[in-house]
């Protein structure tokens, strides 16, 4: 590279189109753009066009896939009674983050929003879960639940009824699972209020306060509505989330009992991987992308034009 | 009117810290009961210990097996960080500084990775990764993990880039700097607060990883902390004091780098939520 620099002044006819080539804007595209596309399709497009074809086999992963089956796999899955309560599952996931979890994020958000150090500790006390892996989340909160070890085991010795084991509970165990969410991932969403409420100008506040609004009316006609796009945002995360819900239920309840709390993924991990039928569990991925790429879609669509 | 504000504080205050012990109760039951005996353990979860006990700690902490995992972890982590920022950056580059047919297309086919969840491809990669050879290997995590995360990178370095000063270019170019070396030498050093970001991010996500691991890692000598975690749970499950002893020993170092840096985490995980 150094002669070729060197002598470009002097031989220019000839090393101008080399340098072009070499350190010209095609030569950065052609050597910088190629890892990200390969590793790229590699191990995310190819994968994921095999999930779309391997879903129509039945297939347990070893040599080519060649009992063609249709439409067999997905009829399976919609009939299995286990994915049906894993999709009604992923349901309830949504449902208590849109009636719990950001309610509270945003109660807290407008508590804590202002820059004082006794706001900045509750901040990262709140913010804490959500940095745990959820393994350890998952893992610390079926020690709490333990009927026989943990808080709830405190509980129900000071009531004096018989230890209560809420993650073996078919009706419950679901429950358990969703406090666990709420606990690990209310303090992210309350983050992303704290920022937007901190980007609301100070004048509209006060302009609101001189006109006689109250407290509870700047919050309603004016701190709201400026961070609509935050709560949007945040909601959108909450709900793709919600499609994703894996390693929290492994350590709590495993999906059991009776297949009674597994959401979409831990069930594709159950009925897919774990046994190896890879046909199986690709139709199920299928069916978690459509839901995916459907929710980003609509949502985009719904909420998210930007102003023109 | 005065009497009022000071009510309103009380329940103000009162409520946070209602909350504040359900978020840290739950923590502190864990990091106390790995110095608690079992049967201290079954009577009360959440009291001091009567007696402290170091020995699980310390049984724990002389495990070469725990050492292992978090080691494999820390690795695993450092090169998808080193991957994604390299690869990563130098395709957002392309995309910030040079126009070409198909510039458009391109970022937008790496922008799919945005779309669904890791999880939906997660059995013909598992079978990818087995025909390539790469089960129980460091690369069956990383290179994976690094092609997920790229689309996020690309787009935050995208924006980054772009945002640079464009006249520092067109001087640098004049002078005959090659669009790779200004790449080298003043896109990457001017960028270091994106870097940061999106490296924080990146070493998380990755730390934290669990799903992924468990699918293409099988040996106890691969396995990354939260499997090794579940191994040992499911080792002494009636043991729980040994169990949150090691719980607490591996989220510690999560605290510990949350509290250092902070400001990347919550930027990065909040910075781009509220522009978009």
């Amino acid at each position: 590279m150094a002669a070729v620099n060197t002598h470009a002044e002097a031989d220019s006819a000839i090393a101008t189109p080399r340098r072009k080539i070499l350190s010209g804007p095609l030569g950065a595209a052609l050597i910088l753009l190629p890892p990200a596309l390969v590793l790229f399709t590699l191990f995310v497009i190819y994968p994921l066009a095999g999930s779309g074809l391997y879903a129509f086999y039945d297939w347990n992963g070893y040599g080519t896939p060649t009992d063609f089956v249709g439409f067999e796999n997905f009829e399976r899955m919609m009939g299995h009674s286990a994915f049906q309560q894993s999709v009604v599952n992923s349901l309830q996931v949504i449902a208590v983050s849109l009636i719990v979890q950001l309610p509270l994020a945003l109660l807290l958000a407008l508590l804590i929003y202002r820059r004082t150090p006794e706001n900045t500790a509750f901040r990262l006390i709140f913010f804490l879960p959500y940095i745990l892996a959820e393994i350890a989340a998952g893992l610390i909160w079926s020690f709490i639940m333990d009927g026989n070890f943990g808080v709830v085991a405190d509980i129900t010795r000071a009531l004096g009824v018989d230890p209560y084991f809420i993650t073996s509970d078919r009706s419950w165990a679901f429950t358990a699972v969703l406090v666990v969410i709420v606990w690990k991932y209310f303090g992210f969403h309350m983050m992303i209020y704290i920022a937007a409420l901190q980007g609301v100008p100070k004048d509209m506040i006060e302009a609101a306060r001189i006109e006689g609004a109250s407290r509870l009316g700047v919050i309603r006609h004016v701190q709201i509505p400026m961070i609509k796009p935050a709560i949007i945002v945040s909601v959108f995360f909450s709900v793709i989330g919600a499609l994703q819900v894996f390693d929290v239920v492994i350590p709590l309840t495993n999906g059991g009992p009776a297949n009674s709390s597994h959401t979409i993924v831990t069930y594709l991990y159950t009925f897919g991987l774990a046994r190896l039928k890879i046909g199986y569990g690709s139709a199920i991925g299928v069916v978690l992308f459509i839901a995916a790429v459907l929710v980003a879609v609509f949502y985009q669509r719904l909420f998210m034009r930007k102003p023109a | 009117m005065t009497r009022s504000n000071i009510l309103r504080e009380i329940i103000r205050v009162g409520f946070l810290c209602i909350v504040a012990s359900f978020v840290l109760g739950p923590l502190a039951a864990t990091v106390l009961g790995g110095f608690k005996s079992n049967t201290e353990i079954q009577t009360s979860a959440l009291s001091l210990p009567e007696i402290w006990r170091f020995d699980i700690y310390a049984d724990i902490l002389s495990d070469p097996g725990f050492w292992r995992y978090l080691g494999n972890s820390l690795i695993i982590s450092v090169a998808t960080v080193v991957l994604t920022l390299l690869v990563g950056s130098a395709a957002a580059y392309v995309f910030a500084q040079v126009r070409f047919f198909g510039s458009k297309m391109l970022f937008s086919y790496l922008s799919l990775g945005l779309m669904f969840p890791f999880a939906t491809a997660i059995l013909p990669l598992f079978v990818q990764v087995r025909d390539l050879g790469l089960l129980d290997t460091y690369w069956a995590v990383i290179l994976p993990q690094t092609a997920f995360g790229l689309s996020l990178a690309i787009l935050l370095f995208r924006t980054f880039f772009s945002e640079l000063p464009k006249e520092l270019f067109e001087a640098a170019y004049v002078e005959g700097c090659s669009y790779i070396r200004f790449f080298w030498q003043f896109t990457l050093p001017l960028s270091t607060p994106i870097l940061a970001t999106v490296g924080v991010f990146v070493f998380v996500q990755s730390w934290n990883n669990f799903l992924l691991p468990l699918v293409v890692l099988n040996s106890r000598e691969a396995f990354t902390w939260p499997l090794g975690m579940m191994q040992y749970r499911g080792e002494f499950s009636v043991e729980w004091n040994r169990t949150l002893a090691f719980v607490t020993l591996t989220i510690l170092p999560a605290v510990v780098f949350f509290v250092a840096a902070q400001k990347y985490i919550v930027a990065g995980l909040t910075g781009g939520a509220v522009k978009g």
